[in-house]
């Protein structure tokens, strides 16, 4: 079973984001950066299938040189090489990302058995780069899955949409996009992150293309109360949210 | 005139798409739907009601269950023949990935999730990232744009006047291709004791500050009391304290319920990603500087392990149990 992952490097926040004085990006001087948890359960679904089944689990980036971090923490988990196409940080839209991961894609000689992806980014959520992979590569694709069977070639997967529970049916190979929740991912291992640091990286040079959808500025979302009213200190305030809940419709 | 996909399930509509209907009323007065199969044809008097002027049904014999990607072919067959300037859809999972298909389809670009559209040569949007934390403006370089609406963007409103939409079968045209997903099954999601976290009117909710599965007992006992159910954190589905389903969140379930209690949660964005939208935030935390409070309406101060039970205890008391 060939297994590829694609991930995408974003930066990390707690409470907001800080912009950079001309808003066209995120300030990242004082973040962390990571993948999205949906990404992650990509690459642990990935692990699992080929500690079952043997083969090989790829991982495959579009991002800046400094991605190498989030290919080698991932590799640490068990992927056994890892893909970088790189920029020069910049932002790429949905349209030429999708192209130059495919482009990647094809440059392999690996046929993939199983193409895994977030169901969507946690920065840009386009919910569309596996979409535009799959039809580039004639794949069929199943977005959403929140849990998967694969058996003798076919896939069988749950899927979430609004509140109906599905349970969908795609051959192999096939493109396979997941959700939060779809496993625990492990941590990695210290063993596995000293293996990691030998694990092969390829460095590739995209073609640049101009965007489609271009992105021009960035602003922070208004924050929407005025912040709380304080009730009080510890059990001695219930009396007063129970007021509270009363006033609100929620007691009688 | 403007196109837009109405989502239905066996037909009955997803009332998130009647947003997408009120976003297009508001760019243009031509505005026409359609639906993906012919079961979709009993949301005519509703997608009336707001406005279009026309339902188009797209029909073939394999079209009766949820595909996406022949969905797109459908669309994409529709638009070849009505030439719309723009083809909207609501910011679902189900919208974002059906325009994603149609759009791949067509080689054009897509925006997802926006929040306001301005036509032009390049057309403009302001559109999500980051679960609505941020806002991008964004060029749009295509003739046909094709685009989602932020769902919570925008309320539902029913257009002026007797309005009506004429019913229009549309045959499509599928290839094998098209078709090798196939739906094996469906069903409804069945939250706790039958009230699913998206819907639930009340939700009790814990973080990392409950400190372990145990601690949620108390949680449940107050939701039970509220006729509500239970939420959490991420970092409390990721130490497999609570199932994912419980989760709230930018990679969990958003929700809006009427009270949305938040205890021992400390407010990261990608948590308040998913309660924003609850008409009513409790925060029931021991750091008064947590991030969250700038998003509650209420909060106590105090160690949640002390203040649910007494808050349990005095519901309790009020209703006489
Ligand atoms: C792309 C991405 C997507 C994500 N999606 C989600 C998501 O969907 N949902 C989600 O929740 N997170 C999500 N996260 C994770 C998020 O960033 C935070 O890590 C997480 O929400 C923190 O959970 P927490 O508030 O329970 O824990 P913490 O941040 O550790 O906060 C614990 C809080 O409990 C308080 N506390 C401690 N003890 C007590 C006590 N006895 N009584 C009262 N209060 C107490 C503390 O003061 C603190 O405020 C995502 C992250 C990323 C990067
Ligand atoms: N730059 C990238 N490199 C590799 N994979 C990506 C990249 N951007 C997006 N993806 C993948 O495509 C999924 C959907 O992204 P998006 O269309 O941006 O929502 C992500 O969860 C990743 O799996």
């Amino acid at each position: 079973m060939n297994v590829l992952v694609c991930l995408k490097r974003v930066p990390l926040a707690g409470s907001t984001f800080l912009l950079t004085p001309d808003s066209t990006e995120i300030d990242t001087k004082h973040l962390g950066f990571g993948i999205s948890p949906h990404e992650e359960n990509a690459v642990e679904a990935g692990v699992q299938l080929i500690e079952q089944m043997g083969g090989a689990l790829t991982l495959l980036t579009l991002g800046p040189t400094e991605a190498e971090e989030q290919l080698r923490s991932q590799l640490a988990i068990g992927a056994s090489r890892a893909i970088l196409v790189e920029t020069e940080g910049e932002d790429w839209d949905p349209q030429a990302t999708a192209a130059a991961l495919v482009e990647a894609i094809k440059a392999e000689e690996t046929q993939f058995d199983l193409l895994l992806f977030g169901a969507e980014s946690a920065d840009s959520a386009g919910y569309q780069i596996h979409i535009r992979i799959a039809h580039a590569l004639g794949l069929p694709i199943v977005t959403n899955v929140k849990s998967m069977k694969i058996a003798n070639g076919i896939a069988e997967c749950e899927r979430v949409a609004g509140t109906s529970r599905e349970i969908y049916q795609t051959p192999l190979p096939a493109v396979i996009t997941v959700r939060d929740g779809l496993n625990i991912p492990r941590y990695p291992s210290v063993p596995g992150r000293i293996q990691a640091r030998k694990k092969p990286i390829d460095h590739k040079k995209p073609t640049p293309r101009v965007p489609k959808l271009e992105k021009v500025s960035l602003s922070i979302a208004p924050s929407n109360t005025a912040g709380a009213q304080i009730l009080g200190k510890g059990a001695e305030a219930v009396p007063a949210l129970v007021e509270v809940l009363k006033a609100i419709g929620i007691l009688a | 005139m403007i196109l837009v996909l109405i989502d239905h399930d066996l037909g009955e509509i997803d009332p998130l798409s009647l947003r997408a209907l009120t976003a297009a009323r508001k760019l243009s007065e031509e505005v026409e739907a359609v639906v993906i199969g012919e079961a979709g044809r009993s949301v005519a008097d509703i997608v009336g009601n707001y406005g279009a002027k026309v339902l188009h049904v797209a029909t073939h014999a394999e079209l009766t269950d949820y595909t996406p990607a022949a969905s797109g072919r459908a669309l994409v067959q529709l638009i070849e023949k009505l030439a719309p300037q723009a083809l909207l859809a609501v910011g679902s999972p189900r919208g974002n990935e059906q325009l994603a298909h149609v759009a791949t389809m067509m080689d054009l670009p897509m925006a997802s999730e926006c929040s306001e559209i301005t036509f032009g040569k390049p057309h403009s949007v302001v559109r999500a990232r980051w679960a609505a934390n941020l806002f991008e403006d964004a060029l749009v370089h295509s003739d046909l744009l094709i685009a989602t609406v932020l769902a919570f963007s925008v309320e539902p409103e029913l257009a002026p006047g007797e309005t009506k939409a004429k019913v229009e079968v549309f045959m499509v045209e599928l290839s094998s291709a098209d078709l090798r997903v196939k739906v094996l099954s469906r069903g409804g999601d069945t939250g706790r004791g039958g009230v699913t976290l998206a819907d639930a009117k009340v939700i009790v909710s814990g973080g990392r500050g409950v400190g372990g599965p145990e601690g949620f007992a108390a949680l449940e006992e107050l939701a039970d009391l509220l006729e509500g159910t239970v939420g959490c954190s991420r970092v409390v589905t990721s130490a497999g304290w609570r199932p994912h389903a419980e989760q709230v969140g930018q990679t969990g379930t958003k929700v809006a319920p009427d009270l949305y209690i938040a205890a021992g949660i400390s407010g990261a964005m990608q948590h308040i990603a998913g309660c924003k939208n609850s008409k009513n935030i409790v925060v029931i935390n021991t750091d008064p500087e947590a991030p969250i409070m700038a998003y509650a309406d209420y909060a106590i101060i105090g160690d949640l392990h002390q203040v649910i039970p007494a808050l349990t205890a005095a519901i309790k008391e009020m209703k006489g149990k």
